[in-house]
């Protein structure tokens, strides 16, 4: 089962990037406070972002006749993990980095390529993905929002729900009806690019329940879209946000969400000086499955280096890898409070308790813990 | 010889000598040596011997593969202990005895020497003895061989009162046999493990009750998918430890056995409840997994005792995170490293 997830090493060539990161990101770390940092890929920081792009580390694996590096998974691989191990603030192009501009790459028109791909590639542009409704969420192929076809091309009506940074970013890639006449909801789909700004488009945050705003509701009422705004063909939506969801899936952002937190957390325990037997032990177990996930997460890059699609396997490693996300505050929290008579750094209590109560999202963006385990259930010929 | 060309014989001669009556023949106390012979015969023994001493010079990274099947058979013999020790024995030019070997790092105590719950141990005629310092060639006899007592188990307690006398000395590797018995029991746990999710998908198709099989429950799908996950990581961490091999230090080997002890209570407990109570019969194959699972899982140290290593380690570590700690000491095959990136384990 799963045979051709195995072992790779990461080649020196992609090595050799983790210098230019590491060199890039630290100024950037330094104006950040450790709660800051703990927000990661929410962390929402332009000057940043084109600070990146600058360096060459935005479009790694676009073609360089569309302003990206001609590079492969790997090389993003290497990068992506330096970036969030250390809690980089990458929000601004992190999702058309990801996956709007393979998608357009792959679906998108040369005219639409070529206007938006260099852009992206210098940080210019930043991307939000429009698939949530309020009643479609796991159930994606119920989405209500509509596009009628015009004249000179589209009118679009409806609403998206928890769109990261739908308030700061310039477009949408947005998964809409455009037809009701099948009786498979999953055809007459369609994906267009909406411009944010675009008169009839309203954007309104939602405040989450650290205090944070990173994700927001977008009515669309009336929306006149440019018959140029539909990605790849009318009706093949859904194959395609599949495809856009694979590029979202296999990226090993599914381990390094509370890092921040665990390196802060080991920091104080060499500080304090603690090194009983089961202090050792929580280390070991958690640093044991951090290199493990690691590895499993370059098996996967592998497959995709190789062109294939692992659907199935990053599904495995992105559930392993949330729920070792998940439980490290957790398990960080019953620690420093088994020890009260220790001095902890107000900013450790504060990123704890900040991730605590995040640490439920880490199941859920991308495809819930359950909806992964039905695709893996799938992939073993069980449904 | 390419690795192909040795493992899908290897899996031929297993699937047809290790059968489940062969398998549980050996569990009651039968002889294995029949089953013994086939394997000498087969010249696997020298899988990891080096070639100029006339071995098939296998490194561990690559026997992976190989290793893990005997842990998917069950192998009721200590072959992959015997294969280590007759790779070491050839490297010091030293003749290999005949029989089963162990790889023993017993506490040395002032009563004697002893260590408790070796897999296998009833079998085996000699053992590979690490001192700290050097391994000594020990033949093993009723004296210092005792049943661990376990059901249907060939699990020893090994004990001397005197230290052992050796027929040979030779160097000791850098992770020691305590490691790598602990290696072994890691790929044997994954090899079992890939085993038992091959027979609970197959039981969750054909067992039918409400109508319809039971994979196609959600609740049975979802937990077979956590039993999936929990066989690969298995197989990531086992083939980890591989690679680093038993030369470069222990980290990656205790990150193996770590991460595999750790995935046996799920993996056992998922496969058991997917078969209901047919599984935890004698007649059904399934508890000839599970109950070397559980042996193994506590075998050459459990999780806990292995993850103490790694924490210590990382706990020591000046490297400012985790992924850089991971990366230098446990991922990145030893020697591969780019010069100033090597840090002194
Ligand atoms: C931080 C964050 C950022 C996000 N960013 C974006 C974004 O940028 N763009 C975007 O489009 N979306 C975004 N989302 C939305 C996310 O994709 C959805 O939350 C997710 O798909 C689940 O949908 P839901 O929240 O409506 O939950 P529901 O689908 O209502 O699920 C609720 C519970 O029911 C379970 N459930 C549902 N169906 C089944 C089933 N068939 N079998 C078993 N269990 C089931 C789920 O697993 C879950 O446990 C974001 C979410 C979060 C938390």
């Amino acid at each position: 089962m799963f045979d051709s997830l195995v072992l790779a090493d990461l080649p020196p060539e992609a090595e050799a990037l983790r210098g230019t990161v590491k060199a890039l990101v630290q100024e950037t770390l330094a104006t950040l406070t450790l709660e800051q940092r703990a927000r990661s890929w929410a962390g929402f920081d332009a000057t940043f972002s084109r600070a990146m792009a600058a360096a060459g580390l935005i479009g790694l694996t676009l073609p360089r006749e569309y302003g990206g590096q001609g590079r492969g998974p790997f090389a993003r691989f290497v990068v992506v993990e330096e970036l969030l191990t250390v809690g980089a603030p990458v929000a601004a192009h992190w999702i058309a980095d990801r996956q709007s501009a393979p998608l357009l790459l792959r679906y998108g028109s040369e005219t639409q390529r070529r206007y938006y791909l260099p852009r992206i590639c210098r940080g210019e542009i930043y991307f939000c993905i429009g698939m949530s409704e309020p009643g479609a969420g796991s159930d994606l192929a119920s989405v209500r929002t509509r596009a009628v076809a015009t004249e000179s091309g589209w009118r679009l009506s409806g609403q998206k729900v928890w769109t990261t940074y739908a308030h700061r970013d310039d477009f949408m890639i947005a998964l809409v009806r455009t037809s009701e006449q099948s009786s498979d909801r999953r055809e007459g789909l369609s994906q267009f690019i909406v411009d944010l700004r675009a008169p009839g488009v309203n954007v309104r945050p939602i405040e989450d329940l650290a205090g944070d705003r990173h994700f927001s509701e977008v009515y669309f009422d009336d929306v006149v879209l440019p018959a140029e705004a539909l990605v790849g063909a009318e009706g093949q939506g859904w194959e395609q946000c599949i495809a856009e969801l694979a590029f979202e899936r296999s990226g090993p952002e599914r381990i390094y969400s509370s890092s921040v937190l665990l390196d802060a957390w080991i920091a104080h325990l060499r500080g304090v000086g603690r090194r009983d037997e089961a202090t050792r032990a929580l280390v070991g177990q958690l640093a044991s499955q951090l290199a493990v996930l690691r590895e499993m997460s370059i098996g996967c890059t592998a497959l995709l280096e190789r062109g294939m699609s692992p659907v199935v396997e990053a599904s495995i490693v992105k559930d392993l890898g949330t729920a070792f996300e998940q439980s490290i505050p957790a398990l960080i929290a019953d620690d420093l409070g088994a020890h009260p008579g220790e001095p902890v750094a107000p900013e450790l209590v504060r990123t704890l308790h900040y991730l605590s109560q995040l640490s439920p999202a880490f199941s859920l963006r991308g495809g819930t813990r359950e909806i992964l385990r039905g695709i893996i259930a799938r992939g073993m010929g069980l449904r | 010889m390419g690795l192909d060309e040795l493992l899908h014989p290897f899996d031929r001669l297993l699937s047809a000598v290790v059968t489940p009556a062969v398998v549980r023949a050996v569990d009651a106390g039968d002889s294995p040596q029949g089953l013994w012979s086939e394997l000498v015969a087969s010249g696997y023994l020298d899988l990891l011997v080096p070639e100029s001493a006339g071995g098939a010079g296998v490194s561990l990274a690559d026997a992976y593969p190989l290793l893990a099947l005997l842990g998917r058979y069950v192998v009721p013999l200590p072959v992959g202990e015997t294969m280590i020790a007759r790779a070491l024995l050839a490297e010091a030019c030293l003749p290999a005895p005949g029989g089963p070997l162990l790889l023993l790092a017993p506490r040395q105590t002032d009563s004697g020497w002893w260590q408790a719950g070796v897999p296998m141990g009833s079998l085996a005629r000699h053992a590979l003895v690490d001192d700290g310092e050097r391994l000594r060639l020990v033949e093993l006899d009723s004296v210092s061989l005792e049943s661990a007592g376990l059901h249907a188990s060939q699990s020893a307690n090994v004990r001397w009162n005197t230290i052992p006398t050796a027929s040979a000395e030779l160097a000791r590797p850098a992770s020691g046999l305590g490691a790598a018995a602990a290696l072994l029991r890691a790929v044997s746990i994954s090899g079992a493990a890939g085993r038992i999710l091959d027979f609970s998908l197959d039981y969750a198709r054909e067992r039918v009750q409400f109508g319809k099989p039971i994979g196609r429950q959600q609740a049975i799908q979802q937990q077979l998918a956590l039993l999936a996950e929990q066989v690969l990581m298995a197989r990531f961490a086992a083939s980890m430890g591989c690679r680093a091999g038993i030369d470069q230090g222990v980290l990656a080997i205790a990150v193996a056995k770590q991460v595999t002890s750790a995935a046996v209570p799920a993996i056992a407990a998922i496969a058991h409840a997917v078969h209901g109570a047919l599984g935890i019969t004698a007649e059904f194959d399934l508890q000839l997994y599970t109950r070397r699972l559980h042996e193994w899982r506590v075998a050459n140290g459990s999780e806990t005792y292995w993850a103490r290593m790694v924490g210590e380690a990382r706990l020591a570590s000046d490297v400012a995170t985790s992924t850089d700690f991971v990366r230098r000491r446990i991922t990145v095959p030893v020697g591969s490293l780019p010069p100033g990136e090597m840090e002194v384990p």
